[in-house]
């Protein structure tokens, strides 16, 4: 392919058709442009005129230049342009494509399958056997070098991995490489112990091109708790173009929708690489926390999954001994006050206030006896999922409860009044712990030597007892005793919450057996011997591109491996859950610090933009149309044929071109203005300017009469056009019907749908006077058939007497307008409405009529001229003064309908309501 | 538009707009047939002009005898001596005539004989006789002349390039009214002219010319035909011919007014973008100068 910077030709021998330009130039001048052939019977005055020898019969000079550079245009189109045609990446032989395909590539993993596409089809081209590799999932069998056409077909199917390769697995399938081939090896940039082997290895085998981008790649450490804030750590490889990092907290709001919760940003000072946020959270949006991720960042290293290390659980605690003035250290809470608070939010008040909140733990310290409401509601909140843990202390002890039978709320029946041991008063030495047995909860726990215990109460054996036992004194009597209720538990500790009968939450064991309890989660993740010999089964797994998906059946991990901690194939990062815990894998380990590859000077590295190649031919030739349209144009105009009106027409259509249509949005604009600014009664444009300047005057009348008589104050009254404006404004519609009005276009039938079901009222006026009232029709009625047709208009009735309408303002018994001929349509009441006893109204609660219809010609008798005098005669003498105060009427008491709905439909009740209260 | 009943109909409306056209005779002609115009002398006529007493060689039949019969003497009822002129038109059927400018005009061979037919539904309200030039419709009166040169009028046939006036026929003393473009050759004009000047005819000369020939808005390279296409110019910048081509039709605009003037005619221009109105007023005006 011949370049011309950055422009190739694939057909360059065309280009030298350009040196027959200056042919061309000629030929055009000498041909001057075509006669026009014009009928003319002045010709006879014409004869024997000859042309001014001066006057040039020449193609003038522009116009060959614009023929010319179209043809110039036309030859280099069709030489097949390319703008940044495919370098050569050159070579010949076996090809080796090693992709990273960890998730640092997922960041712009397209651009770089992009990439790999332009190489497989140069490959293709060059007819190169290629092999592909990720080194995150490194073939099995060595090298497959196949044609690149098989490669690309599978280029869709390949997804970055959500862990980083594997040293020792690189370096021993490098070394393990034989044969010659080039390697082209799109890194994503992180710099790992293995490239450096790894390169060798390969440059031993031919030449090897690197690409890279140039962009950063960030990654985020695991949350970390620090009172009551989370800090979060971003790293980076290297410095970008923004410092700063959005960072975000996504979890789940109280509907149960996925949303950020928060976000702070990430400040990366000049230089450095790793950068801090601090994000504060108060608690309960803390808890609902599912992770935090980098902002407009698409991988698995830019996600963290928040696990039980991030939840602060609630606790309510309640005592059953109140120690207003006692000793703060004699409290039964004290010491579980003191465990707690730095892992927990405690809760504190009634039991019944607190369990609504659903507490995690709720804490009774020696209270014995609960009322039935309260024992019922513990026990349901218990049956959810609740941990009951009591403590045992005096009142217990002396207490009947779980005598006879074992209460629902202690996990084991207790003998009367409990133990002493070792006090003034009794035989033998306080009793120290006997070690955890092995499949106990607390198995593995370190007794410390000072924990003794001095007062227990005493279980009653039974047979149930000895798998409810969780620790023992050394005498084998029951310590710690657990039951199951439903999904939830109930804990017994057999001492006193306080270091009164025993030393034990004096000591780091208490904490410690809290914490097994899963009463606090001590906001620290499992050490590796807790994580021993246990098995986490995926519920959750995060894919190279940091979408959480479910994990569906894979297998369990092992804790050690867990521990263990670099994801890798068989520890996909994501939730696991053990048991009612759940812990978090993450890509980035809490001490995991990015940098950027070092690669030798030796290694050429290139950067993944694949300028696409693209055609110009198509732009050039559309040039070559534009300047042979022009030249058009041009040509007409000098020959003189574009005269009068087609020229006109040329400069409108340049017109339309050039001055985008503007005034439509500012009259829409101003509309909206005008009819927002308050209250704004509106009519229907007909077409018919008396008809139009009628409807205008009579809503200026009742414009006025609401504002003298009601609160409600009209402002000047706007005409609309159905087509054009926009309806939304208004919460009345005057329609006075012509029989000759056009029909609304789809587009105005769709709006006006729209007005009709969000809650406008139309009010229809055929202005004929016998709507309904007799057999015959109107031609204006029949064209209100027509336009209501398309209408979503709800079955009608003539206004029934107890209809809202008649009593919103005034009490009305008829509407009558210039002509007062009844037959005023409401939309129907529905079919079960009853007419209570004693109620003067049926109980119509429901709507507000969409339509109303009747031919009294409202707007007539509304009418007022500029001088406040109507315009147009009612009636005659004071009956036909009172028929116009009537209209009046009708028109406040349609507005108050329009605006308060049926309210005046719900007052028909306060009379019943204050009958029934009398009573 | 071109039925005769259509033509006349429009002809009608435009002529209801004016008062009858009173064309004074001027002289009694041989021609002397019934007409509307009193010649204040007793002669044939339908208007009573005065009773004189009979003188012998008076038939009897012509005594009227209720006047007689309020004296001793007879009286003889004698009517007023009436006189119809006869107005000869001319109106070019050429197919020069055919040209219009633009879709929205009427071309000028239409407005042509509108204004024509105008002019007979004038005069012929006015009880004088209307006819065509030459021999083909002689003059007379009476609404069926009427349809006669409406149906002449509606035929289109364009007949050469070019119009000749037609001055064969042509009654003494009578009116004449020739209407056309007058673009091509005037020598016939001319004979046509001091023809009827030498039979005492007098009248008037419309010239009917489209805007675009008054204008002449054409620019380029142009080849220029006839409407009959016997006549071809061609011209490299039409634009530059303007000048010289309005300099012409000035020229023979001023020798048909002279022309016009010498037979004591009455000339004028009209253009078919202006109101034809217009023009029937200047050839009302222009018939009674005539006289």
């Amino acid at each position: 392919m011949f370049t011309l910077g950055p422009i190739g030709f694939t057909a360059p021998w065309l280009l030298a058709g350009l040196a027959a330009l200056p042919i061309l130039w000629l030929l055009l001048r000498a041909v001057p442009p075509a006669p026009i052939k014009r009928r003319f019977p002045g010709v006879a005055l014409l004869l024997g005129l000859t042309d001014d020898e001066t006057q040039s019969d020449r193609t003038p000079w522009w116009l060959l230049l614009l023929r010319t550079l179209a043809i110039a245009a036309i030859i280099l189109g069709f030489a097949g342009p390319v703008l940044n045609p495919s370098k050569n990446q050159g070579g010949s032989g076996p090809l080796l494509v090693l992709i990273d395909g960890g998730w640092a590539d997922a960041r712009d993993w397209s651009r770089r399958m992009d990439r790999v596409e332009v190489l497989l089809e140069k490959a293709a081209t060059d007819g190169r056997p290629v092999a592909l590799a990720l080194a995150t999932e490194l073939p099995e069998e060595g090298l497959q070098f196949q044609p690149a056409r098989e490669w690309a077909a599978q280029i869709p199917g390949l997804a970055p991995h959500p862990w980083d390769p594997i040293n020792a697995e690189v370096i021993a399938w490098a070394d393990g490489l034989e044969g010659r081939f080039d390697t082209f090896w799109l890194s994503n940039g992180l710099d790992a112990d293995w490239r450096t082997e790894v390169l060798g290895a390969l440059d031993a085998r031919g030449a090897v091109q690197v690409f890279e981008s140039p962009g950063p790649a960030y990654g985020l450490r695991p949350p970390v708790v620090d009172d009551s804030d989370i800090v979060l750590t971003v790293l980076r490889d290297r410095a970008g173009a923004n410092p700063d990092v959005a960072l975000s907290a996504i979890g789940l709001d109280p509907n149960g929708v996925e949303r950020e919760l928060e976000q702070v940003t990430a400040l990366f000072e000049e230089g450095e690489n790793t950068a801090e946020a601090r994000m504060s959270l108060p608690p309960e949006l803390r808890n609902r926390v599912t992770r935090f991720a980098i902002a407009g960042q698409r991988s698995a290293g830019a996600v963290v999954l928040g696990d039980d290390s991030l939840k602060r659980r609630e606790i309510a605690m309640i005592a059953g001994r109140e120690q207003r003035e006692g000793l703060q250290l004699l409290s039964p809470l004290h010491y579980l006050d003191k465990a707690l608070r730095p892992s927990a939010d405690l809760l504190d008040g009634a039991l019944l206030d607190i369990l609504p909140a659903n507490p995690d733990v709720l804490i009774l310290a020696d209270v014995a006896t609960v009322a039935e409401a309260e024992e019922q509601a513990l026990l349901k909140w218990t049956e959810a999922g609740g941990l009951l843990l009591r403590f045992a202390g005096p009142r217990l002890a002396a207490s009947d409860v779980s005598r006879a039978e074992e209460d629902p709320l202690l996990p084991v029946r207790l003998r009367a009044g409990g133990r002493n041991v070792g006090g003034a008063m009794s035989w033998g030495e306080p009793k120290a712990l006997r070690p955890f047995a092995e499949g106990s909860l607390f198995y593995g726990l370190g007794i410390p030597e000072d924990v003794r215990v001095s007062s227990q109460v005493m279980a009653q054996p039974g047979p149930e007892l000895a798998e409810r036992v969780l620790a023992t004194l050394s005498d084998g009597t029951p310590l710690v005793t657990r039951k199951p209720v439903g999904q939830g538990q109930v804990v017994l500790f057999h001492v006193t919450a306080n270091a009164e009968w025993s030393t034990l939450p004096l000591s780091g064991l208490f904490v410690q057996m809290l914490e097994r309890l899963a009463v606090s989660s001590g906001g620290t993740r499992p050490s590796a011997e807790e994580l021993e010999g246990t098995t986490w089964v995926p519920e959750q797994v995060l894919t190279g591109f940091g979408q959480l998906e479910d994990a569906g059946i894979m297998p369990g991990v092992p804790g050690e491996r867990l521990a263990a901690g670099q994801v890798g194939p068989d520890l996909m990062p994501g939730l696991y859950s053990g048991g009612d815990r759940r812990l978090s894998v993450n890509v980035i380990a809490p001490d995991r610090a990015l940098s950027a590859t070092n690669w030798p000077a030796s290694v050429p590295v290139e950067g993944l933009e694949t300028r696409a190649e693209q055609l110009l031919k198509g732009h050039l030739l559309t040039l070559a149309l534009i300047l042979l349209a022009v030249d058009m144009v041009a040509s007409m105009w000098l020959s003189g044929r574009l005269r009068g009106a087609r020229q006109g027409f040329v400069a409108l259509i340049a017109l339309m071109v050039l001055v985008p249509d503007s005034q439509a949005q500012e009259v829409d604009d101003q509309l909206a203005f005008e009819a927002t600014e308050g209250v704004v009664l509106a009519h229907v444009l007909t077409g018919d300017a008396s008809v139009d300047e009628m409807a205008r005057a009579g809503l200026v009348g009742l414009s006025r009469k609401l504002t003298e008589r009601t609160a409600v104050e009209p402002l000047t009254p706007i005409a609309v056009d159905l087509e054009r404006d926009e309806l939304a404004f208004f919460p009345f519609l005057y329609w006075p019907i012509t029989a000759n009005q056009e029909l609304p276009s789809n587009e105005a039938y769709t709006k006006l749908n729209r007005y009709l079901r969000t809650g406008g009222l139309i009010l229809f006026d055929t202005r004929d006077g016998n709507l309904g009232n007799t057999g015959a029709v109107t031609p204006e009625g029949r064209r209100l058939q027509l336009i209501a047709r398309p209408l979503d208009i709800p079955p009608l009735e003539p206004v029934p007497e107890d209809h809202v309408l008649t009593r919103t303002f005034y009490l009305l018994q008829g509407f009558p307008g210039r002509h007062n001929a009844g037959g005023v349509w409401v939309e129907a009441a529905p079919p079960d409405a009853e007419l209570a006893e004693g109620m003067p109204f049926r109980n119509l609660n429901d709507g507000v009529t969409p339509v109303v219809i009747g031919g009294n010609d409202w707007a007539a008798a509304w009418a007022i001229d500029a001088q406040g005098a109507p315009m147009y005669p009612v009636g005659r003498g004071y009956a036909g003064a009172r028929q116009r105060e009537i209209a009046y009427r009708f028109g406040i008491n349609l507005i108050m309908h329009v605006l308060t709905g049926n309210y005046k439909s719900d007052q028909v009740h306060v009379p019943a309501l204050l009958e029934r209260l009398g009573q | 538009m071109r039925s005769p009943t259509a033509l006349r109909a429009r002809a009608e409306e435009l002529a209801a707009a004016l008062p009858p056209l009173l064309a004074e005779a001027e002289h009694l002609a041989s021609t002397v047939m019934m007409g509307a115009h009193g010649r204040r002398r007793a002669g044939t006529g339908d208007e009573f002009w005065q009773y004189r007493p009979a003188t012998p060689g008076d038939p009897a039949r012509r005594i009227d005898w209720r006047r007689s019969a309020r004296s001793d003497a007879h009286f003889v009822r004698e009517k007023e001596w009436q006189a119809a002129q006869s107005v000869l038109l001319w109106v070019d059927h050429s197919q020069s005539m055919l040209f219009t400018g633009s879709k929205d005009r009427p071309d000028k061979s239409e407005r042509a004989r509108l204004l024509g037919l105008a002019v007979a539904v004038l005069l012929n309200r006015a009880g004088e006789r209307v006819g065509l030039s030459g021999f083909e419709l002689p003059p007379r009166s009476g609404p069926l002349q009427l349809l006669r040169l409406a149906e002449v009028f509606s035929d289109t046939g364009g007949l050469g390039d070019y119009g000749e006036p037609e001055a064969r026929g042509m009654l003494p003393h009578a009116r004449a009214v020739f209407i056309s473009d007058f673009m091509g050759d005037l020598a016939p004009v001319e004979a046509a002219l001091a023809k009827a000047a030498d039979r005492g005819v007098k009248g008037a000369l419309l010239q009917v010319l489209d805007p675009d020939e008054e204008a002449f808005p054409f620019n380029g390279r142009t080849i220029f035909e006839s409407m009959g296409g016997t006549l071809h110019h061609e011209t490299l910048q039409a634009g530059e011919l303007r000048d010289r081509y309005l300099d012409r039709l000035a020229e023979r605009k001023a020798r048909l007014s002279e022309l016009a003037h010498l037979a004591d005619w009455q000339f004028s221009t009209h253009h078919t973008g202006d109101s034809s109105q217009s023009a029937l007023l200047w050839l009302y005006t222009a018939l009674e100068r005539a006289a």
